[in-house]
């Protein structure tokens, strides 16, 4: 075939820059496809007849938020599928999203003893959204508003630790307002988590099933910060909670300003889990992601799904260092990404204003630090991503104690300030994970209950 | 090569492995399947009277119990004898029989308690050239309503009666099967021994109700909104069958009486335990209607690579070897001190030998050592008493250990005993009778 009817033939799939309509709206439904589709009836019987009901079972104390999980499965095994759903709600509220998003190859599934004996786990985070998403879709409720209490509570943020706060308020009786910058709630669950995780639309489901609780008024557009002060919080309400995560992202750290065509990850992520049509949604032919944690990951395949011809990750130490953990490494490489290690930004290359590609020096340990070794090596790429974390910014006006840039916290999340409590992202306690926030937000609630009913 | 070939009361076939009387021997084409898979012999499905043939329901007739992945440990039926017309069948019993002479081919039969009804039949059974006849005495539910199976089977002097009947009218071989619905197993045996029996086979099912639809309130197999008992068989029941056999083999007055060990064989491991423990063959039903005909295979070269791994020549250095170790609780050794023991290596800490213990026996199992889960048995509580066996999910992981005599036990504080001794002489027993 000549040359050029070739490349029309391809479409857009090989032009350079930053271009939408690289796949077709077949390959967007496949692409981005339920990753582990839910299991059917049948499988869940025989998956949850595995299960050894271990005493003092190791897979609980591996979950965050220490979910009856022996339990849930055999009732499942019993065909009281709606008990299961209870017994998990209970502890986790989330449940349905962290059975899709939680890393459970190092939580749960790591523990379990059938991990020990056979490597193959029981599939404890797949039964869990068979659980509950049969509740969910019964639109079954479990635990009733409690009888008001007289006490409001603000929060901030509708990010899971807040709504986890919130149902457990609303449970024990106290009024809710959450206040959320944004105009929808859900936070990373709706903005950060990968597509092919939660598929059609479950964190506004989720975020309905929470709030149907009752006692629970989310407002939007309102942000700590401007008007909204920590203050003015703690005077119109009994107890603050603040669980607003991380909103800044840290920055390559070269000289002069990001040209056109470097991006944080987080941003295109949030774009992206927005699109109504992932069509078209312009993206590089070669791509360029800085960072190894799950932000990385998740960019790297996505980017991959949306049609780039080349993703590689850069990661500045080696694979043991990564944060994303060897199943998400994987399931990258298995998606066509590529992933180097040693290897840290040094500078962006650009051509006619646009980036064409990126310098990277290689890097080494030297006596336990990192450092650069002077050789470099260059990919070229029409698009960066910036993935190397995100920070706590402060929103409170600098009155809050923070411990290793994060707003410190004790074992209840009560922080430096009397009456406010935080949980999830933002504090030095939370670990960048959706069910960590969720306990978090939980277990604050019963903090501050405790401290209301004092 | 082990020799496998059966001799069972002069009725011989290639291999100890029977079909028993049930749906899958009930016509010409189900026994010629099973002989080119290689099954040893059949015993036809019981044909009744002569006459119009009986009926059977026409909903569902089974019901069944399941473990892990759906597997079938128990099957229950409400099905009654042959519902095809007895010439049928004996014209198909002497056309497959002529057509595969090396293969055993018995005849069950099941007519009213009257010696006409069982003179009628016997001459017509023998022109067919069978090997024998078995007696249904097992059948559990319908024929037992009309007074005949069970209802003859929980009767020793019915079972005397017509086993002498038939004795006195044929020249074949005559199996008494039996049911395994009543107290116990030896009465109805020495009763057909009495008759004049050539041999015993069982058990037949055990009446039951397998499960109950708790939407329509009903018993299962449920027929228009009700259901009858049945009768269950399957490796639920292996159990108790291996008891009966063993029962009957080690009673002195059936001791020499032939048995057809039946119920719950699924595989060759199944099959050498009936014969360990007196069976001098085995029939099978269940394993078939659950896997089909082609299991006998596994079961032929099972049986095989285990005698040839043992040295074991024939059936004849395998039936029977496990029944003198058969005994009564009395006479087992008190002296015998055993230790549960875990293996570290294997344990991978489910923490279910520990909870079964602690909660319902003896505290004697761990869960923690120095802050860490660790499952270890503690030898001053354990009485040795294999429920942490049984409930590990890992083989061999909790092994039972024997403590040498002279040695320390440590729960009673008392070195073991090198001697045997049993309740019959045991201090703690009020009727014996000080030796001064
Ligand atoms: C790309 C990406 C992928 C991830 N994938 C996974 C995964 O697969 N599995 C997993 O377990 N975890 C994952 N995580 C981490 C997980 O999403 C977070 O740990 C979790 O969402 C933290 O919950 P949170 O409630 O603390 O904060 P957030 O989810 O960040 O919610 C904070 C909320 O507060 C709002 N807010 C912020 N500032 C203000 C303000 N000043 N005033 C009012 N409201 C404000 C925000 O709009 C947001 O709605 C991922 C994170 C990212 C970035
Ligand atoms: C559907 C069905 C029908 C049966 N019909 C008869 C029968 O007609 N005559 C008989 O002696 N036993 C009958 N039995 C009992 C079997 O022969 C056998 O004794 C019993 O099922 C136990 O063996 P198993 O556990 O291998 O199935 C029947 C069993 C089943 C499952
Ligand atoms: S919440 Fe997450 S970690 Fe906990 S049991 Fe469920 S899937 Fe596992
Ligand atoms: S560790 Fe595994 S087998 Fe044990 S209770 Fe948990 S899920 Fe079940
Ligand atoms: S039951 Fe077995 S595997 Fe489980 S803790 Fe006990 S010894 Fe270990």
């Amino acid at each position: 075939m000549a040359g050029s009817a070739a490349r029309k033939k391809l479409g857009k799939k090989l032009e350079d820059g930053i271009v939408a309509g690289r796949i077709d709206a077949k390959s967007a439904e496949q692409n981005f496809a339920d990753i582990h589709p839910p299991m059917g009836d049948h499988e869940a019987l025989v998956a949850s007849d595995r299960c050894y009901f271990c005493h003092d079972a190791p897979c609980v104390t591996a979950c965050p938020t220490s979910i009856d999980i022996p339990l849930f499965i055999r009732e499942i095994s019993t065909g009281n599928t709606i008990g299961a759903a209870e017994t998990i709600f209970e502890q986790n509220i989330l449940g349905g999203m962290c059975a899709r998003v939680c890393p459970t190859e190092t939580l749960c599934e790591q523990a379990c003893v059938r991990e020990l004996a056979e490597g193959k786990p029981v599939k404890i985070g797949l039964l869990q959204r068979f659980a509950t998403d049969q509740a969910m879709r019964e639109q079954k409720q479990f635990f009733p508003r409690g009888k008001a209490s007289g006490k409001s509570v603000a929060i901030v943020g509708a990010g899971p630790a807040g709504l986890a706060c919130a149902h457990r308020l609303a449970m024990h009786g106290h009024q809710v307002t959450i206040f959320e910058s944004r105009k929808k709630p859900g936070g990373l669950n709706e903005f950060g988590i990968a597509s092919y995780k939660t598929v059609d639309d479950f964190a506004q489901h989720e975020v309905d099933y929470v709030t149907d609780i009752g006692g629970i008024d989310i407002q939007y557009g309102k942000a700590l910060g401007g008007k909204l002060t920590l203050d003015s919080l703690r005077s119109d309400h009994d107890a603050v909670f603040l669980g607003m995560g991380l909103t800044g992202v840290n920055a390559l750290g070269l000289k002069g300003k990001d040209p056109e065509g470097v991006e944080d990850a987080v941003d295109f992520i949030a774009k992206l889990r927005q699109a109504k049509s992932k069509t078209r949604l312009a993206i590089g032919r070669r791509i360029v992601v800085i960072g190894g944690g799950m932000t990385a990951i998740d960019a790297a395949i996505q980017a991959k799904l949306l049609g780039a011809e080349d993703v590689t990750i850069c990661y500045r130490r080696g694979q043991e260092n990564m944060n994303a953990s060897p199943y998400e490494q994987e399931l990258a490489t298995s998606k066509g990404v590529t992933i180097r290690h040693w290897l840290q930004p040094r500078k962006i290359k650009t051509k006619a204003g646009a980036v064409s590609g990126i310098e990277l020096e290689y890097t080494q340990l030297n006596r336990g630090k990192l450092e650069g070794t002077g050789a470099t090596t260059t990919l070229v790429a029409d698009q960066i991503f910036r993935a190397i974390g995100q920070s706590y910014e402060d929103t409170t006006g600098g009155t809050l104690k923070l411990n290793r840039g994060r707003i410190q916290t004790d074992a209840d999340g009560a922080t430096s300030l009397d009456g406010v409590w935080a949980g999830g992202d933002c504090t030095d306690s939370g670990d960048d994970l959706t069910v960590t926030a969720v306990a978090q937000g939980r277990d604050a609630a019963e903090a501050i209950t405790i401290a209301l009913n004092a | 090569m082990a020799d496998i070939s059966n001799n069972f009361v002069g009725i011989k076939s290639p291999n100890p492995f029977w079909l028993a009387s049930a749906p899958p021997t009930d016509k010409a084409y189900n026994v010629e399947r099973a002989f080119e898979a290689g099954w040893g012999g059949v015993v036809w499905k019981t044909l009744g009277e002569d006459g119009p043939p009986i009926v059977n329901v026409n909903g569902p007739r089974y019901g069944a119990i399941w473990g892990a992945d759906r597997r079938l440990l128990g099957l229950n039926n409400i099905e009654l004898i042959t519902d095809r017309d007895l010439h049928v069948n004996l014209r198909e019993i002497k056309e497959v029989k002529k057509k595969w002479p090396d293969r055993a081919i018995i005849v069950s039969i099941m007519v009213p308690c009257e010696e006409a009804a069982w003179k009628s039949i016997l001459p017509l059974v023998e022109e067919t050239e069978a090997d024998g006849i078995e007696l249904n005495f097992g059948c559990p539910h319908g024929m037992s309503e009309r007074g005949m199976g069970a209802a003859v089977g929980q009767v020793p002097e019915y079972i005397e009666m017509v086993t002498r009947w038939c004795k006195a009218n044929t020249r074949m071989p005559v199996i008494v099967k039996l049911t395994p619905n009543i107290t116990d197993i030896r009465y109805p045996a020495r009763a057909a021994k009495a008759g004049g029996a050539d041999a015993v086979s069982l058990i037949n099912t055990v009446s039951s109700i397998v499960s109950v639809d708790l939407d329509s309130f009903a018993p299962q197999p449920t027929i228009d909104g009700k259901g009858s008992h049945g009768g269950y068989c399957g490796p639920a029941v292996k159990p108790i069958a291996l008891n009966m056999v063993a029962d009957i083999a080690r009673d002195a007055e059936t001791a020499n009486l032939p048995i057809s060990g039946i119920g719950g064989i699924t595989t060759w491991r199944d099959a050498a335990e009936f014969l360990a423990l007196g069976a001098g063959n085995v029939q099978i039903c269940t394993a078939a209607m659950t896997y089909g005909f082609k299991i006998v295979e596994e079961m032929i070269s099972g049986l095989e690579n285990w005698m040839d791994e043992k040295g074991h020549g024939s059936l004849d250095d395998v039936i029977g070897r496990a029944t003198p170790n058969v005994t009564d609780w009395q006479y087992l050794n008190l002296n015998y001190v055993t230790k549960a023991k875990i293996n570290q290596d294997s344990c991978i800490k489910c923490g279910r030998c520990h909870i079964a213990c602690e909660d319902t026996s003896h505290q004697a199992i761990t869960s923690m050592l120095d802050g860490e889960r660790h499952f270890e048995v503690i030898d001053e509580e354990c009485v040795g008493c294999n429920l942490c066996v049984n409930v590990c999910p890992v083989e061999d992981c909790i092994t039972m250990e024997q403590l040498p005599a002279g040695s320390l036990d440590k729960r009673t504080g008392e070195k073991v005993k090198k001697d045997y001794g049993n309740w019959t002489e045991h201090p703690n027993n009020p009727t014996v009778v000080a030796a001064e």
